[in-house]
């Protein structure tokens, strides 16, 4: 199996102003900080952005509001993604972005509880966003409160054994108010998924620990914004939302090359490179 | 009353008055907490053996309000679900209970695998998490009583049960201050746990002996009561501590890094007491690995006397300056 033998191609699906807006923002922050994750926030922009835009409930001037949804960045290091859409909402200044990984900033890489507004749980060290939401859920149904719960893992995470814990919990106590998507986009910091641990059959993994599962493009906002509109995909379940998605979507030269996983020591011209690809 | 049975029994009745109280168990012996199940079916859960799961999802519940009680077996949440107790409970200051059966050596019949030797030290060093040990079933029962309202994460170290009693309601039980069950001017003996009973035992036959100890009762690791164990080591030449974990940055190490850093004008003698650097390989009952390792009021009173009429070690011509 490769990469390109899957179903669902998002490699040549095409991104809008604020899509390619948004990445040249990630582009500034990586400049201002000189490094991050600028890969695996390419992945994501476009699940944050219709979970932002469309489909969670909440208020930036009240990130704490009891009804609001919760959503959990679990695979943390995708957190330029979170703070360009947290920023967008109003959920703190603009000016914090320029801040990212500074002392004076409350922007790190990786995000953090009670020192970010929006950010629902400290995640970094990956398999911690699903447990957690799955109590989130728990708590939720014990209250009967309309509530739902997001948590965004990646695919790397999911060699994770906690993953699996949380899913089969997930599974038993039928929480149709939690929703996993995942950022699949096949390629980890050292190699393919495909080389390191292969995951598939995936959604299949997931309809057997007791999901509802949906696949579809991570970059189509519409096939977002149908899929997350319409939860739970089964009755009585969890959902599971696998987004095949490319690393480092928007640039070719960085679209599922490992060397952009962690990017260090960007320089000027990389910078300008990336702006130019990405309409700036 | 057994220690575990009297926690679990006021984990029924703390939810009997406060909805936000949740019980989660990993693999327990079945029928455990029959009657919560009973009356409050919404609020108890049996997750199976998954412990960084169920540590992450009580993280999760306590940071929607709820106060989640959490009981496996000791070492399967200090070892297995380290990261999680870290990161999930702790650093979220989560206000979790984690219900640690079998601390110690309890589970000596079964093994190295079951035995909880290095839970204090490990978890000694995660901010914001309180680590009590009680010495009896009443403590137990006046520490849970607190637990309702106190913030952040707790880590409650079980003892085997059945042990004597040797706490008193007065001074009333606060988490985080040490007691002082005996007053003596010749040694100090510090305790935690059931520890605490050897303390007192040896310091009745030290003082048949002609010695006086003071016993203080640390059931709170963290956060230590450094005052009382400043002020109790400043009155006496002899300090022993004992524990039933690994001396190794347990409650030992933690005496030892109080003694040292106390700039006193004379040297104390100081000796732990504890599980030395090994894993255990012996089965038998909790009080024979006891026995084995010296965890015992004759060791104690053997240390305090011991040191009591040592003389102090002089400094070598060449060492000084």
């Amino acid at each position: 199996m490769t990469v390109s033998s899957f179903p669902i191609s998002p490699r040549n699906t095409p991104l809008d102003e604020r899509s390619l807006s948004l990445r040249r923002t990630i582009v500034q922050m990586v400049q201002c900080a000189n490094r991050g994750h600028i890969g695996s926030a390419f992945s994501l922009v476009e699940i944050i952005r219709v979970l932002y835009d469309t489909i969670l409930r909440y208020d930036s001037r009240n990130p704490r509001w009891p009804e609001r949804d919760r959503c959990i960045l679990s695979k943390g290091h995708g957190c330029l993604a979170l703070y360009a859409l947290l920023a967008d909402k109003g959920f703190f200044p603009e000016q914090e972005l320029w801040k990212f990984c500074k002392s004076d900033g409350i922007l790190g890489g990786h995000p953090e509880y009670g020192k970010v507004p929006g950010v629902e749980a400290s995640t970094g060290s990956l398999g911690h966003g699903l447990p957690i939401g799955v109590g989130f859920a728990l708590s939720a149904q014990l209250d009967k409160a309309a509530h739902r719960i997001f948590v965004i893992i990646g695919d790397g995470e999911s060699n994770e054994g906690s993953v699996w814990e949380a899913a089969l919990c997930a599974g038993k106590h039928q929480l149709t108010n939690l929703t996993v998507i995942v950022d699949y986009n096949k390629q980890q910091s050292y190699d393919s998924t495909l080389v390191v641990q292969n995951l598939e059959p995936f959604a299949e993994k997931w309809r057997t620990f007791g999901f509802g599962v949906e696949e579809i493009d991570g970059h189509d906002l519409n096939a977002l914004r149908h899929t997350l509109s319409r939860l739970p995909i089964e009755d009585s379940k969890p959902s599971a939302v696998i987004c095949h998605t490319v690393k480092g979507k928007g640039v070719p030269e960085m679209e599922g090359n490992p060397l952009w996983h962690h990017k260090t020591k960007v320089s000027e011209e990389e910078v300008q490179n990336l702006l130019r690809h990405l309409g700036g | 009353m057994i220690v575990r049975q009297t926690s679990l029994n006021m984990v029924y009745e703390l939810a009997k008055q406060d909805e936000r109280v949740v019980f989660i168990g990993s693999e327990l012996v079945a029928g455990t907490l029959k009657k919560f199940k009973q009356d409050m079916p919404d609020r108890f859960f049996m997750e199976g053996v998954s412990e960084a799961n169920i540590v992450g999802l009580a993280a999760g519940l306590a940071l929607e309000g709820k106060i989640p009680y959490v009981n496996t077996i000791a070492t399967f949440f200090a070892r297995r679900a380290y990261e999680q107790i870290v990161l999930d409970m702790c650093l979220h200051k989560a206000k979790v209970r984690l219900m640690a059966s079998g601390g110690g050596l309890v589970y000596a019949p079964l093994g190295p695998t079951h035995l909880a030797i290095e839970d204090i030290s490990v978890l000694r060093t995660i901010p914001n998490l309180t680590i009590v040990a009680p010495c009896d079933a009443d403590e137990m029962r006046r520490l849970m009583l607190l637990t309702l309202d106190y913030p952040g994460p707790i880590y409650i170290r079980l003892a085997k049960g059945g042990d004597p009693i040797i706490s008193r309601s007065d001074p009333p039980f606060q988490i985080g201050k040490a007691i002082l069950l005996r007053e003596g001017s010749d040694a100090l003996v510090i305790a935690t746990g059931i520890c605490s009973k050897l303390a007192m035992d040896a310091a009745t036959e030290l003082a048949s002996q002609g010695l006086e100890a003071s016993v203080l009762h640390v059931h709170t690791i963290k956060p230590l009561d450094t005052a009382a164990i400043d002020q109790g080591i400043q009155r006496v030449p002899v300090i022993v501590s004992i524990e039933e974990n690994v001396t190794i940055g347990g409650l030992g190490g933690a005496v030892a890094e109080i003694i040292a850093e106390a700039s006193l004008d004379r040297p104390k003698r100081f000796a732990r007491i504890g599980i030395p650097d090994v894993f255990p390989h012996q089965y038998g009952s909790q009080a024979s690995l006891m026995e084995a390792f010296q965890i015992t009021t004759q060791n104690l009173v053997d240390k305090v006397m011991k040191l009591s009429t040592q003389s102090y070690r002089s400094t070598p011509e060449s060492l000084r300056k």
